[in-house]
């Protein structure tokens, strides 16, 4: 038997290596009639047969959707070959023509810079090979200003670039001459792209692209997914005829083999360390070639890496990847990765995407994956043998989340994929858009909406928010007209919208995209020292930057304290102008244990699951002893929650009073509706204290006997998980929530209502513009709420940070479903989320509270009662915790 | 989380001393001196909106109105004699010619029945041409000098806005970060009034040398209240 069949990224299979089990894939997918190397041009066929390889079914297909210039849509699991695919048919179309040279005819979009690198050069050497005379280049944020000034005036034949190069390019006035050549669009990784604002960017620029570009045919390639029709709608202008585009998708491949990882040691109650599982997580690098281990937040990474290599007696090569660390020190491990010079990578979902690596064969996921499609997909990362399962391994990392992971297998297993949340497109990129279409050409205001509308995203907008859209980018779209005489775009005597004057066209490239970083710190290595006037200053020149760090982190720490980053446990020096000052540590355990990143809630899909493990104790026999015991007592000391009704538990402990709810919505959900049922609780006199939110349940304490308030009358469940909350409840908290705040700065921020970078200016720093978008969005929301920008806010909150559709139809399912249980202590399956009080953050009026205790205790502590203060703090307040 | 239902409903406005003047401190930011019916504020920025607006950023042109209707609660609650705006009261020279009507009567009718005094600021440096009142370079209240600019070194009696100062501090892990006045008892600057007016910590190198060593305190602005805070607790940016 010759050697296994190993497809590389490029897609080519080596016919003359197959082993049997590969014979017998290709066989099941080569239907008779399938069309063969003949369909090829000579200069191909030869090309392939000269190599002893043979084209695809799956790229044969896409060739003749592309003759019958019919779009196409092409689903394939991770390393099945989907890019040269994609390629195939320009590069057959570009030598055959004439002449090349002939302008833009292929624009290849990646969400990842570096994939479009990655393609630019697999693509060369076929092309290269063939000897065809085609002309193929990148443009990218790092792309330096002389070749994209070129690549203007004389296109490339293919272009390989990103979303936001793609924006800049529409917003070009030479747009219409670069576009009008175009054939083909090819979008790559599609499903990661197509739900993101990213993606709306896109359509809209495709749209765009198809005006200028009659011919146009664009190509989505994807990883599996649950609704291919969304993707297939995505990629067509309905107006042009098909409402959908051609499906081609590779089905098959062995069923990949995922264990839920299972342990002699004792699980631990709550936490996501992982810790217990690290000696048989080692023993399986040292077994496997090359092992992937995927962690969900940068903590947790941290985490998996440091333990790891304290037990790295054979100091086998280790690295970790995460968002934080330096490009640099990323960029090496990737290089290290490729050359196959690692055993193992701790990654976060920095590396869920990208180059595929073929030396892979074991994916370890440290935690619950918390959704079908993530374990797939990185499962997928292992093995790119079609006919060989991918293996991976989940440890879950405390009691609870055995069922997660159990679930997360099943559903995985079971080929099931996450509903992929489809949402209008943002009025916030749409206002972007109009912008950089005037930048780029004079529009005309009902043909651009019926430009707009003709993409998936858009296809809902009405003329009226379109038109409000429009104003918002001429003059900010107030009531109040009184900046008509600064408008950024203005309609002229023919009806067309022009933008005003160059340097508003100056100030949109500077600000396209609409990705919003956090504002983060550079993490330095180096000693201060600090003056007799108290004023800190870097002794010397300061050491490297390791990498960057969340300035939100940053905020709750003191100098001293001791935090893990980069591997290592580092201490906060100092923080001068934008960057943290750090040494390392001795200390064996950092003192400022986690930090958030990344945390994704669980999808509907899993937790459905979850809970029907839970309701059939028949599958309780395939969970370790302990999840199994603990679930017992829950059975005899409450009742298990089953599928049909929400079960809320009341019962005392430590002298307050506890109400915990197991929705299984998800952390975000379960976010909202605590901090809506906090309000409502306390207009019922239940004097609640505070909650907290776990991504199965919800616990609420206050000061008054719940059980007894039921019990009496005086409360009723029914009414306090009634849909009503959605409304002046809802509307009340949105006002003061930090998180509605976040989501207008990001989105006041993309929409261009606040520059990030400011022509000729230094770059400012986060922290402004936190503070002043905080600032408008009081004035906007008391002046104008139904401000177009407000909108865009609140859908993005409600899709995200809120949750408020899976919070919306979870009440309408449980309305009349509950079942409660008053007990007298804590229930076993309340334990783990009364483990998680004290680790929430805090909003709104509640920051009062804290300052009158800084007030009081710190004030006191230093230099004993201030004259002027009034009165001391509430009673029982440092009893709330 | 601890909730608004712990929070007392009554507001604190402290009291506090400046070169022996007791000052009332309000939570909106503003200084009422007692003594002689004057309530002071500094940095109104008003027309920062319309000031953005001209360089295409459009921010809600209510910026005004929203300074003025805060301004005229503070009227309300106080009646003060005289009301003394500490410089930057308008955020460009072209401020006071781009007021709405609606917010130009509406700063007439506080201004009616009392004195009103415009201090000038590095953005107002020449009076807001038909905004009433009258213009100054500085101002006197008892053994108090008012101005914009905090003058460098020690000084006794000065109260300045200029700075907009904001103060952060770390409560259970948390940071807070929020606008106050800052004092050591001899000379006291106020935080920034406007509704568009940004902060700069009191750490700042802005800041040093204009207080005592180790006498600092910020007085924090909370929703309801107003919170001091020792300046070794305060926390850099």
């Amino acid at each position: 038997m010759g050697p296994p069949v190993k497809p590389e990224d490029d897609g080519e299979v080596r016919a003359g290596a197959l082993n049997s089990s590969a014979h017998a894939y290709l066989n099941s997918v080569l239907s008779p009639g399938s069309p063969s190397v003949a369909a090829l041009p000579d200069r191909f066929a030869d090309w392939f047969a000269g190599r002893g390889w043979t084209p695809r079914p799956h790229q044969l297909a896409l060739l003749a959707h592309a003759r019958d210039k019919r779009d196409a849509l092409l689903i394939a699991p991770t390393g099945a070959g989907k890019t040269l695919a994609g390629f195939l048919p320009s590069l057959i179309e570009l030598a055959e023509a004439q002449e090349t040279g002939e302008g833009l005819h292929t624009i290849y979009v990646s969400p990842l810079k570096a994939l479009a690198v990655d393609v630019a050069r697999n693509l060369t050497a076929p092309v290269e090979e063939m000897g065809l005379p085609i002309r193929i280049e990148g443009r990218t944020g790092d792309t330096p200003a002389g070749r994209r000034k070129r690549q203007k005036q004389r296109p490339p034949d293919m272009l390989l670039t990103t979303p936001e190069q793609l924006a800049l390019l529409i917003g070009d006035p030479g747009a219409g001459r670069l576009f009008e050549t175009v054939r083909r669009v090819v979008v790559d990784e599609l499903h990661a792209l197509a739900p993101t604002k990213r993606g709306d960017q896109l359509a809209l620029a495709l749209a765009r692209i198809r005006a200028l570009a009659p011919e146009l045919v664009t190509v989505g390639l994807s990883a599996t997914v649950r609704a291919p029709a969304e993707l297939r709608r995505w990629l067509v202008d309905p107006r042009r005829g098909a409402p959908l585009a051609e499906l081609v998708e590779i089905t098959g491949g062995a069923a990949p083999d995922i264990s839920v990882h299972e342990t002699d040691e004792r699980l631990p109650w709550s936490g996501h360390g992982g810790r217990h599982a690290m000696a048989e997580i080692y023993e399986a690098i040292r077994r496997h070639k090359t092992t992937l281990i995927f962690a969900n937040t940068r903590a947790q990474a941290e985490l998996t890496f440091q333990e790891l290599w304290r037990i790295n007696e054979d100091t086998l090569p280790i690295a970790l990847h995460h968002g934080s660390l330096d490009v640099g020190q990323r960029r090496k491990v990737e290089a290290a990765m490729a050359e196959g010079r690692l055993k193992a990578i701790v990654a976060t979902s920095t590396l869920d995407l990208g180059i595929d690596w073929g030396d892979v064969d074991l994916v370890v996921h440290m935690g619950s994956p918390k959704g079908a499609s993530r374990l797939l997909q990185r499962t997928g990362r292992a093995n790119h043998r079609l006919d060989e399962p991918s293996k991976a391994i989940i440890v879950p990392a405390n009691r609870f989340e055995v069922l997660e992971c159990e679930a997360a297998r099943d559903a995985a297993l079971d080929g099931e994929q996450d509903a992929e949340a489809t949402k209008p497109g943002g009025l916030d990129v749409l206002a972007q858009h109009v912008l950089g279409v005037a930048c780029g050409t004079p529009f005309d205001e009902d043909a651009l909406f019926e430009e707009v509308t003709s993409t998936a995203p858009y296809e809902g907008l009405d003329r009226e928010t379109f038109g409000d859209v429009v104003q918002f980018v001429a003059t900010g779209g107030y009531v109040l007209k009184s900046y008509d005489r600064f408008a950024k775009i203005r309609r002229n005597a023919d009806g067309l919208w022009r933008v005003s004057n160059p340097a508003i066209a100056q100030a949109w490239r500077m600000n396209v995209g609409t990705i919003i970083e956090a504002s983060t710190l550079k993490v330095k290595m180096g000693r201060v020292r600090r003056t007799a006037a108290g004023a800190v200053n870097p002794a010397g020149y300061g050491g490297r930057v390791i990498g960057e760090i969340e300035e939100y982190f940053v905020e709750t720490m003191t100098p001293g304290d001791t935090f893990m980053f980069g591997g290592e446990i580092l201490k906060y020096e100092a923080l001068i102008e934008n960057e943290i000052y750090v040494s390392r540590s001795a200390s064996e355990e950092p003192k400022v244990p986690t930090y958030v990143g990344g945390r994704m809630p669980l999808t509907t899909g899993v937790a459905a699951r979850v809970r029907a493990i839970l309701d059939d104790p028949s599958q309780w026999s395939r969970l370790p002893t302990q999840t199994r015991e603990w679930l017992g007592f829950q059975q005899e000391r409450s009742v298990i929650p089953d599928r049909a009704r929400l079960l809320v538990e009341t019962f005392p402990k430590a002298g307050k009073y506890f109400l915990v709810a197991y929705p299984f919505e998800g952390r975000l959900a379960h976010q909202t509706l605590g901090m809506l049922l906090t309000r409502r609780l306390e207009r019922a006199h239940a004097r609640p204290l505070g909650f907290v939110a776990s991504d199965h349940a919800l616990a609420i304490w206050g000061l008054s006997d719940m059980s007894a308030m039921v019990a009496g009358g005086l409360l009723s469940l029914d009414a306090l998980f009634d849909e009503d909350m959605l409304g002046d409840d809802l509307e009340a908290w949105l006002a003061e929530s930090s998180l509605m705040k976040r989501t207008f700065r990001n989105c006041a921020i993309i929409a261009g209502l606040i520059e990030r970078n400011v022509i000729g200016a230094k770059r400012k720093t986060g922290r402004q513009v936190t503070m002043s978008t905080d600032l408008i969005y009081d004035v906007l929301r008391r002046h104008e709420p139904d401000h177009v920008l407000l909108r865009a806010a609140y859908a993005d909150a409600a899709r995200g940070l809120i949750d408020l559709w899976r919070v919306a139809d979870f009440l309408k399912r449980v309305r009349d479903h509950i079942e409660h249980r008053p007990l007298d202590r804590v229930s076993p399956l309340a334990v783990p989320i009364l483990l998680e009080v004290g680790r929430e953050p805090v909003y709104g009026a509640a920051q009062d509270a804290l300052l009158r205790e800084a007030a009081e205790t710190l004030v006191e502590e230093a230099m004993g009662p201030l004259p002027g203060t009034k009165g001391g703090g509430p009673p029982g307040f440092r009893s709330s915790r | 989380m601890i909730l608004s239902a712990l929070l007392r409903a009554d507001e604190i406005e402290p009291t506090l001393s400046v070169c022996g003047v007791a000052l009332v401190a309000h939570p909106a930011g503003a200084l009422y001196d007692p003594a002689s019916g004057a309530l002071v504020v500094a940095d109104l920025h008003l027309e920062k909106g319309s000031s953005f607006a001209r360089r295409g950023q459009m921010l809600p042109p209510y910026d005004t109105a929203t300074t003025l209707g805060r301004l005229a609660r503070l009227v309300d609650v106080y009646r003060p004699r005289a009301v003394i705006a500490l410089g930057d009261s308008f955020h460009d020279r072209g401020g006071p010619a781009r007021l709405t009507e609606a917010d130009r009567s509406a700063l007439a009718a506080l201004q009616r029945g009392r004195d009103w005094i415009w201090i000038s600021g590095n953005h107002d440096p020449e009076p807001p041409a038909g905004c009433g009142g009258e213009a100054s370079a500085e101002a006197t209240l008892g053994s108090l000098t008012l101005r914009h600019e905090p003058s460098k070194g020690a000084r006794q009696g000065e109260v300045a806005g200029h700075l907009h100062p904001v103060a952060k501090i770390a409560v259970r892990g948390r940071g807070l970060r929020r606008r106050c006045f800052a004092t050591d008892g001899a000379r006291i600057v106020l935080p920034a009034f406007g509704a568009y007016a940004g902060g700069l910590n009191v750490r700042d190198a802005a800041f040093g040398g204009l207080f005592a060593p180790g006498a600092l305190t910020a007085w924090m602005l909370g929703e309801t209240g107003v919170y001091a805070i020792a300046g070794g607790a305060l926390r850099p940016d």
